[in-house]
């Protein structure tokens, strides 16, 4: 089966008002290309579920957000996200925040298919207090303990980007850490994919990278190629963190510097005028991996 | 950057050497510490009196030992994989003790990096709970603050409630949980724990220089200890050699205070 697809297809397949998981990680392997997408058309209402990086913040200045469900939002190298605060500060959207753990497993029981999985992570916080929603559960075997149920988070699609793939949805994720890219796989009902490269199922999973394949090709409904896709977010191996370009991102918070940070980064005819824009292929291979 | 004469230390090079004490005795466990001052205090109990922590890159790798601050020269000696995943089932099992930088602190030990005011429309939204609530419920943690105020240590509950501490009201019957566990928090001020009676805060050690009534008045609730507490001891001179030569050679945790002014010399060579 072919999966390939264009990123515009991708986000013409999603709705006003679906749930979307973003793969990655903060600063890290963020499908940003096909957010990018999300923030050119006429998506709105979005519940979103993240390791939050730029990507929330892009979609919170865009109006893009109806509610996000979150434990933290970060640039890695810059510790704030700007237009994530400023929108959380102006209330902008609703909110379900808890912890990283808490999302893992709210991920996890979806996957699972079973409604809550009972943790004792969130006990004693304000986590239950602003999450009215969230229920706790007692055991019933002897020990009697209480538990907070995490709920699973389904998601009607997740975005996810990786190093290779091929056609069939085959995928490797070569970085150091894959993150929690195949619970929200395993989570949605949809899974697109943008890949840094597009090659042969014979070059995607030897036996030797078999074990970097985040999840088989039946939980992939379509593949896009879009090389350097992760930018500005690192996409290592290949290029690390863009500081510079996000330092101009987390900059854009005025209505004129955000409209022009749009105008030349966003509002573009296609992905490889965004490269250009962003200093071209071999500017961005040369960024250097991220030491933390 | 710091005065590195060989017999003077700075109050960075003190505030390393007592974060690394929130880890002696800790065992084999994984050592994080949030931030430069942090980092380099859990450098130095690895280094010093616990060859068995562990400690990561600070992104998915186990390394064998503790390498200097800033941009690395050499790739260090990788001992594992620690990707997040698998960082997550290390710590629900609570084989760590992390050092963290809460924006907010309470007398119940309850920590705050999420947003400052109200919850809805926040005066200030900052990072979110990230994984406070898991490890506040797993494992020991210890706070490092290098800015000791009342608009840290507050004087009523944190504006968020991130990490789970010994407010009794929250739990049912009034039990507090034994995965509740708080190490230390170390200051600009001086050394604090959570052990008094009901764990209330108290005084463990002055930095030099450093009065009770300047810690009473910096804090927005009662602190415990006797009247006149110690003073902080100060790095060895092998300890001083570690910080400035092993692990942070550029002198990176000079820039964690305005001014880090020399507060001391080391025993033995005055």
């Amino acid at each position: 089966m072919n999966k390939l697809m264009t990123a515009a297809q991708v986000v013409a397949q999603l709705q006003d008002g679906m749930t979307v998981g973003i793969g990655g990680w903060a600063a890290r392997r963020k499908p940003m290309a096909l957010v990018r997408e999300i923030l050119r058309s006429p998506l709105r209402d979005l519940t979103v579920v993240s390791y939050g990086g730029p990507d929330v913040g892009l979609l919170a200045a865009s109006g893009k957000l109806r509610k996000l469900v979150y434990g933290f939002v970060t640039l890695d190298v810059l510790p704030l996200d700007t237009h994530f605060r400023n929108a959380r500060q102006a209330g902008a959207f609703d909110v379900m925040e808890i912890d990283e753990g808490m999302l893992q497993l709210g991920l996890r029981a979806a996957a699972m298919g079973v409604p809550f999985l009972p943790t004792r992570v969130g006990l004693g916080t304000d986590i239950l207090k602003h999450s009215p929603g969230l229920r706790t559960v007692r055991s019933p075997y002897d020990d009697g303990e209480t538990f907070v149920a995490m709920p699973a988070l389904k998601l009607d699609a997740a975005l996810l980007h990786v190093s290779e793939a091929d056609e069939r949805g085959n995928s490797v994720i070569m970085s150091p850490d894959p993150f929690f890219d195949e619970l929200m796989g395993r989570a949605a009902a949809s899974v697109y994919i943008s890949c840094e490269r597009l090659v042969p199922t014979a070059q995607v999973c030897s036996r030797e990278r078999a074990r970097y394949q985040p999840f088989e090709r039946s939980v992939v409904t379509g593949v896009v190629e879009i090389p350097l896709g992760a930018h500005p977010t690192a996409g290592v191996p290949g290029y690390g963190i863009d500081v510079e370009h996000l330092k101009e991102y987390a900059a854009a918070t005025s209505p004129e510097l955000w409209q022009s940070y749009r105008a030349r980064y966003i509002d573009l005819d296609s992905h490889q005028a965004y490269v250009e824009a962003a200093g071209g292929q071999a500017r961005i291979n040369a960024i250097a991996p991220p030491v933390f | 950057m710091s005065d590195t004469t060989p017999d003077r230390y700075t109050l960075s090079e003190l505030c390393v050497v007592a974060c690394a004490e929130v880890w002696r005795g800790a065992g084999e466990v994984l050592a994080t510490g949030i931030g430069v001052i942090p980092r380099i205090a859990a450098g130095l109990a690895r280094l010093t009196f616990n060859p068995d922590l562990m400690m990561t890159d600070g992104e998915a790798y186990l390394l064998a030992e503790p390498v200097a601050l800033g941009p690395r020269t050499v790739p260090p000696v990788v001992e594992g994989w620690m990707p997040y995943s698998r960082t997550f089932d290390l710590l629900w099992s609570g084989r760590r003790h992390a050092l963290v930088g809460p924006v907010q602190v309470d007398r119940y030990a309850q920590m705050n990096i999420s947003i400052v005011g109200d919850y809805a429309r926040p005066k200030a939204a900052i990072l979110g709970v990230r994984g406070f609530p898991g490890n506040s419920i797993s494992h020991p943690n210890s706070m490092f603050v290098p800015n000791h105020s009342p608009r840290v240590f507050v004087a009523g509950e944190v504006d968020m409630v991130c990490s789970a501490g010994f407010n009794p009201a929250r739990w049912p019957d009034g039990k507090i949980p034994a995965g509740i566990r708080i190490g230390r928090v170390i200051t600009d001020l001086g050394v604090f724990d959570f052990d008094g009676p009901r764990h209330a805060a108290q005084i463990r050690s002055l930095h030099p220089g450093v009065t009770r009534q300047q810690v009473v008045e910096a804090t927005g609730f009662p602190l415990l200890g006797v009247e006149s507490p110690p003073v902080t001891p100060g790095p060895t001179a092998g300890q001083l050699a570690l910080i400035r030569e092993r692990l942070d050679p550029r002198g990176m945790r000079s820039a964690t205070f305005k001014e880090d002014r020399v507060i001391g010399t080391v025993a033995g060579t005055a």
